[in-house]
């Protein structure tokens, strides 16, 4: 077996957005799901994790927007040692990480305004402050004519720009998405990627789990690679990529 | 392009308004809190009536009088009412005619008996001072020295057995009204159960937006409370109903002597909404909170 490449010049704990340092992963009292990761991801870094089908790679995603905990190892996120994190405050580490899935995860009984201005209904914010910014930000993702439309009724590029929206809505610190090309053709895949760049650009730290080859290469950026629950290959780390 | 306005924007729900099972379950706890409620004016109403006789019993006496030697038998109930009228305790006094008497015993005997043949003895009704009512004792004491041949009933006997008879309704009641709220309580916790479970990805959702593990059991909890206070609505509603119907019925004393409702009675009904809702407030909460946290 082969050993996992640890990232060359990793960054502390206190300065990545990210670090695992000898992550596992089991569900229950099942077999390693994620074995022995470690890596760290620097603030606006934009990383591509692929693997084969059952690599782990939502798993992954799964540990590090706290839907699941460790089994082995230190898992730091936003420089805390998630471990040592009370549950009560998980939710405001929730709130500065926005997470989009493949198979989008909207709520149907709300329009495509409303799904977008959650997290921040969820975070107290009042009305009259975001009104304007989600308008905006479902403008900016091309979703201007579509705002009072309901999730059944939009396509399925729509909607994952929908759930773009509403994972980039709060400004968080940190983009996660799980195959979000999967259920869209090649051309809105492309879309898609872009408003990840923008985001990244602005500041965005994001990294996105896909089997979509092409997306990663034409994208250039640097890419972890899962095998068996194992990191196999980690690309360029410490800065923006 | 579109007509939304975000200035003239509503926040929708943070839950689905609507759901198929929502019509059964609000049926079911309002026909909970129908039972309930109408246990509450039953068990009201044989107080009611319990009481009732109670005081009936304890404020008469019955003394049987038995004729002797040559006296006739108007004549020894005659000086019977005499010696009891004189015994402090002892209100109004009255010898039943002869008439009343054999009326009495008639049902038992039938039409071929001739009742003026038999020796049937006289009644003597007598009204206690409610306050402080002669004794058995002390009217045995008063036929006694005018010597007269006389047996004492002051109900005694059948008003312990009522008294035991109206406790054990109310107890009865009282289990039934807490089986029947405890039934409700249980049918909301298995709703909440269903409804978190078919409302899975809305949870999950919630929590990926930062919401707090309180904050979506609330949701719940407010939704299942609102809920229930609307079937108890509807379910004491009908109790009332139910219970000015047997009001108007049975006119001034309900629907019957053995049962009466008051105007007053209907008033129970009325914390029916609030604990209904109350209940369901609990075990919601209880419920969610349990599977949002195996949830996450």
């Amino acid at each position: 077996m082969s050993r996992q490449p640890h990232a060359q010049g990793a960054l502390d704990a206190d300065r990545a957005i990210l670090a695992f340092d000898d992550v596992s992963m089991r569900y229950g009292r099942g077999p390693e799901t994620l074995k022995d990761l470690s890596f760290s991801l620097a603030p606006g870094s934009f990383h591509f994790l692929t693997g084969a089908s059952g690599a782990g790679k939502s798993s992954l995603l799964k540990l590090i927007y706290l839907a699941a905990k460790p089994s082995k190892g230190l898992m730091h996120l936003f420089g805390q040692d998630v471990s040592a994190i009370p549950v009560k405050e998980q939710p405001m580490l929730r709130r500065r990480i926005g997470v989009v899935f493949q198979e989008f995860r909207l709520l149907d009984h709300m329009t495509a305004f409303d799904n977008t201005a959650l997290p921040l209904r969820i975070a107290g914010r009042k009305p009259d402050s975001y009104r304007q910014d989600v308008a905006e930000l479902l403008a900016w993702v091309g979703l201007r004519s579509r705002m009072h439309a309901m999730p059944a009724t939009l396509a399925g590029g729509e909607k994952q720009r929908l759930a773009i929206a509403r994972a980039v809505v709060n400004r968080p610190d940190i983009l996660l998405a799980d195959e979000p090309t999967g259920n869209v053709d090649h051309e809105m895949g492309l879309r898609i990627l872009r408003l990840f760049v923008e985001l990244n650009r602005l500041g965005t730290t994001v990294l996105i789990a896909t089997h979509d080859q092409d997306l990663v290469a034409r994208s250039g950026k640097p890419v972890l690679h899962l095998e068996d629950g194992r990191l196999t290959a980690l690309g360029p780390v410490g800065g923006a990529a | 392009m579109s007509d939304f306005d975000p200035g003239r924007w509503k926040p929708a729900p943070f839950l689905p308004e609507a759901d198929a099972r929502d019509g059964a379950l609000t049926f079911v706890v309002a026909t909970l809190c129908f039972l309930a409620c109408l246990t509450a004016l039953t068990v009201l109403a044989t107080d009611r009536a319990a009481r009732g006789w109670s005081d009936q019993l304890t404020g008469q006496a019955t003394v049987i009088v038995r004729p002797k030697g040559a006296e006739t038998p108007d004549s020894a109930a005659a000086r019977a009412a005499e010696a009891l009228s004189g015994v402090p305790g002892v209100g109004e006094v009255r010898a039943l005619e002869k008439e009343k008497a054999q009326a009495l015993v008639a049902p038992w005997l039938g039409d071929a008996a001739d009742l003026d043949d038999l020796p049937v003895p006289r009644l003597v009704a007598v009204e206690l001072d409610r306050k402080a009512p002669a004794t058995a004792q002390a009217l045995d004491r008063a036929l006694k020295a005018q010597g007269l041949d006389a047996v004492v009933d002051d109900h005694s006997v059948w008003l312990k057995d009522i008294q035991h008879a109206a406790g054990f309704a109310r107890w009865i009641g009282i289990g039934v009204f807490t089986l029947i709220a405890a039934a409700a309580g249980a049918v909301v916790a298995f709703a909440t159960r269903a409804g978190l479970t078919a409302r899975h990805e809305v949870v999950e959702v919630l929590h990926l937006a930062g919401a707090e593990d309180d904050f979506i059991a609330r949701l719940f909890q407010v939704r299942f409370a609102r809920m229930a206070a609307i079937a108890g609505l509807f379910g004491a509603t009908g109790a009332a109903i139910m219970g000015a119907i047997l009001r108007l019925m049975g006119g001034g004393q309900g629907l019957t002597p053995v049962l009466p409702v008051a105007w007053t009675d209907l008033l129970a009904v009325l914390p029916c909404p609030v604990a209904a809702g109350l209940v369901a407030a609990v075990a919601a909460r209880l419920t969610a909170q349990g599977l949002i946290a195996k949830m996450t």
